[in-house]
């Protein structure tokens, strides 16, 4: 390994950190390049140089190469592991990074800049014999050219930056009007995260599975494919859930798409670890969509079905070492699904980013077969610069069954406090019969949930058990209230009680609950119905293991109230509960009601990040649904539309301002 | 000062006592007489009589009142003492007592209410004693009667001589105008009661609507005032008023409101939904104060590891010493469960103060927010800061401060205010408080404003820097212009200066801070001092009472 004294990951956080490890075990020394606010990231501390190439905005930090470059020198590094995103599939650092003699780990710039550019490569891919979507194979100029273009292939088309990937710069257009409008989205975006606002058109192939072949190439002609990745479940076109192998293909599909995929690599002569992604629709025809020459976010899942550790392989690929293995080798063994742990709010188009300071984090990695990728930890800020992964969680079973069980257990076992997450969603999704049987498409989310994620729907028997946590935990922090220690003037006289009468409060339903303890034991009876709870837990733990009528459940308790309220994770979701004694309940009814801010006349922003457009001043007349204005987070522009036809009353931003999640943008009459 | 209120109390026992046996007496006549005349088969026995006052003081102004009163959101008195107390703890004083006026028609019988306007007496909360009062607005919309004042003044001193809190529930449309000045007098013995047992018991008042004129200053006179939203306010004159003397117009709500009082005048210290939601509130806010000045701070069962480590915090400090965070992501770190009763937390946002367990054991938490106002001290956070750190100091609850000031306010604003004179509050509040204290200084501490903030030269018990700490007289820029002025290569110079006093050194080598401590064991070391520091005995000279800078 004397070849390799260092290697420089630079990347964001969670995909450096991986790199490190298997840098660690091969004996190579590291150096991280982080950004200013990432200076004190997990990858930074764990690597064995570091340093900072600028300030938080991407474009001046880990997409400056010139920074990179010098990072480089400075510290003799002699190879480079690119990550993922960033500058891993640029063609001009490749090429800047031969000129120094330092070598990428990856493959070279000729299949880089081919594959990178998704119209060359549908030609080499067609080229390859390799099956390809029809479109139009070339760049468009302008909103009336795509309007054409689209009538010529007929809708629905997709309008994609040519140097895109990971959902970033596509939209799909189902008219004229939406292709326009598409069109100046997608240009906008392409230029802002890839700084190349070319764009193409293709035939939009409705309802299809998302399925991808790992593929390894050396650079003496081998090359070999590790099987798929289904990665269907999508949202805004990028990944939510992946597993491997998928559900779908049988044996004949499987070896098809894979010799195609080893076909275009060796067209290509590829070297190093790639993906090839493939659109394959109900009949199992599959279509070419595009090489990513990079190691992908879920490549941990072909790890753990086929054993190979793909960041080693690209090390030794690099290092100009001939593959070990040969394509009977590959096998597959026992399944894996991930799961792409996001701060992002689920309720909101399935995953709007938030932001934040990780109040309290604990992985659940005390559970077996449990493999978490992270990048952050307990202090970690979620901050609205990068995407706003956390995690990659991954686990494994010898049958599907077994790690889609494994995956409940994970997900429920997993605390993040202090930014809203992705988990109910996650939750929700590896339960869903359609998604058991193995019924997806990267459709998958909106007809599932055609009005959006509304989180869990409770059973009645998971109602009661949801209500009973509830009032043991109440009673049991009423009971701990009354625990006065030391020597005391006055005595303490504790209302004895071993009886409790609560009234609990779910979803706007009152329930009467009888409840009685004795330890640690809980019995609570609601309707007619007896429910146990026990376990061993106490006021203090982020995780409340329970015993449920014999069932274990692992519950976490977000919020305790002086007033009786409590937040429980359930099943994923987070319920919001009022739990009161009879009296308070009782008394509560001469409350009053306070009259919640009409929403249809306010607009606030959904999520933090920062304007790029107003296109309203007071006194304009608004329609319905019309844009107000732009707003980007997480390099996503959304744009903000009014609920109602109105004037306009007052704006409170204006282009370039930040924004914070709820804050005021425009008030209308 | 203790011989004064012993002599005052035994007078007011006396009175009390004399009345109660005049009052004993005549009604023994009056049930003689009966006997003998021998016509009790017609008129109600006592027995009877009794059970019907009973009644009647049970339901206050009546039904149609109590309606009104809820159709109002709020509670009647007795509801709220229900929601208070532990159940069956209330014990009831003074349910006969009546007013004594007769004017204006007051002497008929339809106007006279047993228990007057007010409901008092003593019950539990968690277990713990607690005195109570809580007015009646269904009586007489609550007003004060020389009657009502008195009952209040008994269970006042007997709070006193048991040395136990005393929770005031203010409903009251002001004084009750047909008794004249027995009204008045009703107030300032109250008053004196306020100011005698200030520093003795705590004293807690919830404001649950209006309270008004001369009222106001009962619970301005008690440790804490609390509100309920939307249904309570408190102002010395009304809007009517108001708008006849300055010819402001302004709603009630704007003048006294929740909202006014709890993040402008900073008369109150936090408000809260409506009335449940405050009751609750309150039993859960009583748990962390002693029961009086003779009692140490409460310590509760405690489930959070006293030597849990915080790793959050080794990162929440930003490297740019100009860069704001969150001093609630530290405090929240550190205290037993992350809870924290915060005090006055939309007031004076520079300053964060509040109570919290720290292994069970309460503690009052004060710490410069840099979020807002880069943490500076003005007017406005000193005398929030110091009145908090008194009544920490003297109700023998320890004192943790967490240090990150850039130093006072500037500006004329703030001078013509006299910044001078309230920063000198919290000075003297720290200087002079002789509970354990115990400070960590998580970034800047600069100038005044590092003195000021529990410093080791003001009796600190232990005090602690990170190693993020700058303990300097100013920010390396304002000190070269003064130390190198007019030379070149200023940016050197800063330099220089950064290198000698932008980390903890200087002040760790004097000995001004104890220990340079990793952020994440924070909550470790303090638990553990607090311990040590539990058997902690300091006082200060002899003295009829200090002269804080008022």
């Amino acid at each position: 390994m004397a070849a390799y004294r260092s290697a420089a990951g630079f990347q964001r956080v969670l995909h450096a950190v991986k790199v490190i490890k298997t840098c660690k075990k091969m004996g190579i020394k590291t150096v991280a390049v982080h950004s200013d606010v990432d200076s004190s990231a997990v990858h930074v501390k764990m690597a064995d140089e570091a340093v900072c190439v600028g300030p938080a905005p991407t474009n001046k930090s880990y997409l400056n190469m010139d920074a990179i470059m010098n990072a480089i020198k400075q510290t003799g590094a002699q190879a480079v592991h690119p990550g993922y995103g960033f500058l891993s599939e640029n063609k001009e650092f490749a090429k800047r990074l031969a000129a120094e003699g330092v070598s990428f780990i990856g493959p070279d710039t000729h299949a880089i800049q081919a594959m990178g550019d998704k119209i060359e490569s549908k030609l080499i891919a067609k080229a390859a014999k390799v099956n390809t979507i029809p479109g139009y194979d070339g760049v468009v100029k302008d909103a009336e050219e795509a309007v054409k273009i689209a009538g010529e292939i007929g809708y629905p088309v997709m309008i994609k930056a040519s140097a895109g990937g990971g959902g970033k710069g596509m939209r799909i257009a189902w008219n004229d009007e939406e292709t326009r409008e598409g069109f100046r989205f997608s240009s906008q975006e392409a230029a802002s995260s890839f700084g190349d606002d070319r764009l193409l058109i293709e035939k939009f192939i409705d309802n299809p599975r998302h399925i991808e072949i790992q593929v390894l190439a050396d650079k003496h002609g081998n090359a070999l494919w590790l099987n798929e990745r289904e990665c269907s479940i999508q949202r805004r076109n990028q990944k939510v859930v992946e597993e491997a192998p998928s559900t779908f293909l049988d044996p004949d599909t499987r070896r098809a798409m894979g010799e195609q995929a080893v076909s275009l690599a060796k067209a290509v002569k590829y070297s190093s670890a790639g993906t090839v992604e493939f659109l394959v629709d109900s009949k199992k025809n599959f279509y070419f969509l595009e090489m990513n020459t990079r190691l992908q976010v879920e490549h941990p899942i072909t790890e753990c079905i086929t054993g190979l550790d793909l960041v080693q392989q690209m090390i030794r690929i690099a290092m100009g070492y001939k593959l070990q293995h040969k394509q009977s080798d590959i096998p597959i063994n026992g399944w894996a699904i991930e799961s792409r742990v996001y701060a992002e709010d689920p309720y909101k188009s399935f995953g709007l980013p938030s932001i934040g300071r990780l109040s309290q984090y604990q992985e659940p990695l005390d559970l077996h077969n449990v493999r978490v990728d992270s990048g952050i930890e307990e202090g970690s800020d979620i901050s609205i610069y990068y995407d706003p992964m956390i995690s990659k969680l991954v686990t494994y079973g010898k049958t599907r069954e077994e790690a889609l069980k494994k995956m409940e257990e994970a997900l429920d076992n997993y605390v993040i406090r202090g930014v809203t997450h992705n988990i109910p969603l996650l939750r929700e999704i590896i339960v869903h019969p359609r998604f058991v049987s193995g019924d997806i498409s990267t459709k998958f989310l909106p007809e599932v949930y055609p009005d959006g994620f509304k989180g869990h729907m409770l059973t009645a028997g998971e109602r009661r058990e949801l209500l009973a946590t509830a009032a043991a935990l109440y009673v049991a922090a009423q009971l701990r209230s009354q625990k006065f220690l030391g020597d005391l003037r006055v005595s303490v006289v504790p209302a004895e009680s071993r009886q409790w009468e609560l009234c609990v409060e779910l979803d706007k339903g009152l329930h009467m609950l009888g409840v009685s303890r004795s330890g640690n034991n809980y019995t609570v009876e609601i309707d007619g119905e007896k429910v146990e709870v026990s376990g061993e837990w106490n006021l203090a733990s982020a995780l409340l293991p329970l015993t449920i009528n014999g069932k274990h459940r692992t519950l976490q308790c977000l919020l305790r109230t002086a007033a009786g309220e409590i937040t429980l994770q359930y099943l994923g979701t987070s319920f919001k509960l009022r739990v009161l004694s009879k009296l308070a309940a009782s008394l509560s009814k001469h409350m009053p009601e306070k009259v919640p801010e009409d929403t249809s006349s306010i607009l606030r922003s959904p999520m933090p990040g920062s304007v790029v457009a107003v296109s309203v001043k007071p006194g304009d007349n608004v329609a319905e649904g019309q844009e107000i204005c732009v707003i980007e987070a997480m390099k996503m522009q959304n744009s903000m539309t009014a609920a109602k036809a109105a004037k306009v009353k007052s704006v409170h931003c204006k282009a370039g301002d930040t924004v914070g999640e709820g804050d005021l943008l425009v008030e209308l009459e | 000062m203790v011989d004064i209120s012993t002599d005052y109390i035994y007078q007011v026992r006396l009175t009390t006592h004399i009345s109660a046996v005049i009052g004993s007496l005549t009604h023994a006549l009056f049930t003689n007489r009966v006997n003998a005349r021998g016509y009790s088969v017609n008129h109600p026995s006592v027995q009877e009589r009794i059970e019907k006052k009973r009644q009647a003081a049970l339901t206050g102004g009546g039904q149609l009142r109590i309606a009104a009163q809820h159709k109002r959101g709020k509670l009647t008195a007795r509801e709220r003492l229900e929601l208070l107390l532990d159940p069956d703890s209330f014990v009831e004083y003074d349910m006969f007592v009546e007013h004594r006026c007769s004017d204006f028609g007051m002497e008929a019988d339809h106007n006279k209410y047993p228990g007057d306007s007010v409901v008092t007496g003593q019950g539990r909360i968690n277990g713990r004693l607690v005195y109570v009062f809580s007015q009646d607005f269904t009586v007489f919309g609550g007003s004060l009667s020389g009657a009502h004042a008195q009952k209040i003044c008994k269970i006042m001193d007997q709070a006193m001589m048991v040395g136990a809190p005393v929770i005031g529930l203010n409903d009251s449309g002001g004084a009750r105008i047909q008794e004249g000045v027995e009204s008045l007098a009703g107030y300032a013995d109250i008053f004196l009661r306020n100011v005698m047992s200030s520093g003795v018991v705590p004293q807690i008042s919830l404001i649950m609507g209006p309270c008004a004129g001369g009222a106001v200053y009962s619970p301005a006179l008690t440790d804490f005032t609390f509100m309920v939203k939307d249904t309570s306010y408190l102002f010395i004159t009304g809007p009517d008023v108001v708008k006849s003397v300055t010819n402001e117009d302004v709603s009630q709500e704007e003048l006294g409101g929740a909202k006014t009082h709890t993040t402008v005048s900073g008369v109150a210290h936090r408000a809260f939904e409506n009335d449940v939601d405050a009751l609750l509130n309150l039993r859960d806010f009583f748990n962390f104060l002693p029961l009086s000045n003779k009692d140490p701070a409460p310590v509760t069962e405690c489930h959070d590891p006293r030597d849990r480590l915080v790793p959050g915090l080794d990162t929440v400090v930003p490297f740019e010493s100009t860069k704001a965070y969150d001093m609630l992501d530290i405090v929240h770190g550190v205290l037993d469960e992350r809870e924290f009763f915060e005090i006055m937390p939309n007031y004076a946002k520079n300053i964060v103060v509040g109570f919290a367990r720290m292994n069970g054991r309460t503690v009052g938490i004060v710490g410069n927010q840099p979020k807002v106002a880069s943490g500076c001290l003005d007017i406005n956070s000193s005398v929030k800061g110091a009145r908090f750190v008194r009544f920490c100091d003297a109700f023998n609850i320890p004192i943790i401060t967490f240090v990150d000031v850039p130093g006072f306010l500037p500006g004329t604003a703030q001078e013509y205010g006299g910044i001078i004179r309230h920063g000198a509050k919290l000075l003297y509040a720290f200087a002079e408080a002789t509970v354990p204290k115990i400070t960590v200084i998580t970034r800047k501490a600069y100038g005044g404003a590092y003195d000021v903030m529990s410093s080791k030269h003001l009796r600190g018990d232990v005090n602690y820097a990170w190693p993020s700490a700058e303990v300097a007289v100013m920010g390396a820029k304002g000190a070269v212009q003064i130390i190198f002025r007019g030379k070149e290569n200023q940016a050197e110079a800063e330099a220089e200066y950064v290198e000698k006093f932008a980390n903890p050194f200087p002040a760790a080598v004097r000995g001004f801070v104890d220990d340079i401590i990793q952020p994440s064991t924070t909550r470790k070391r303090i638990c553990r001092d607090l311990e040590v520091l539990a058997s902690k005995k300091q006082t200060n000279p002899w003295k009829k009472h200090a002269n804080i800078p008022l």
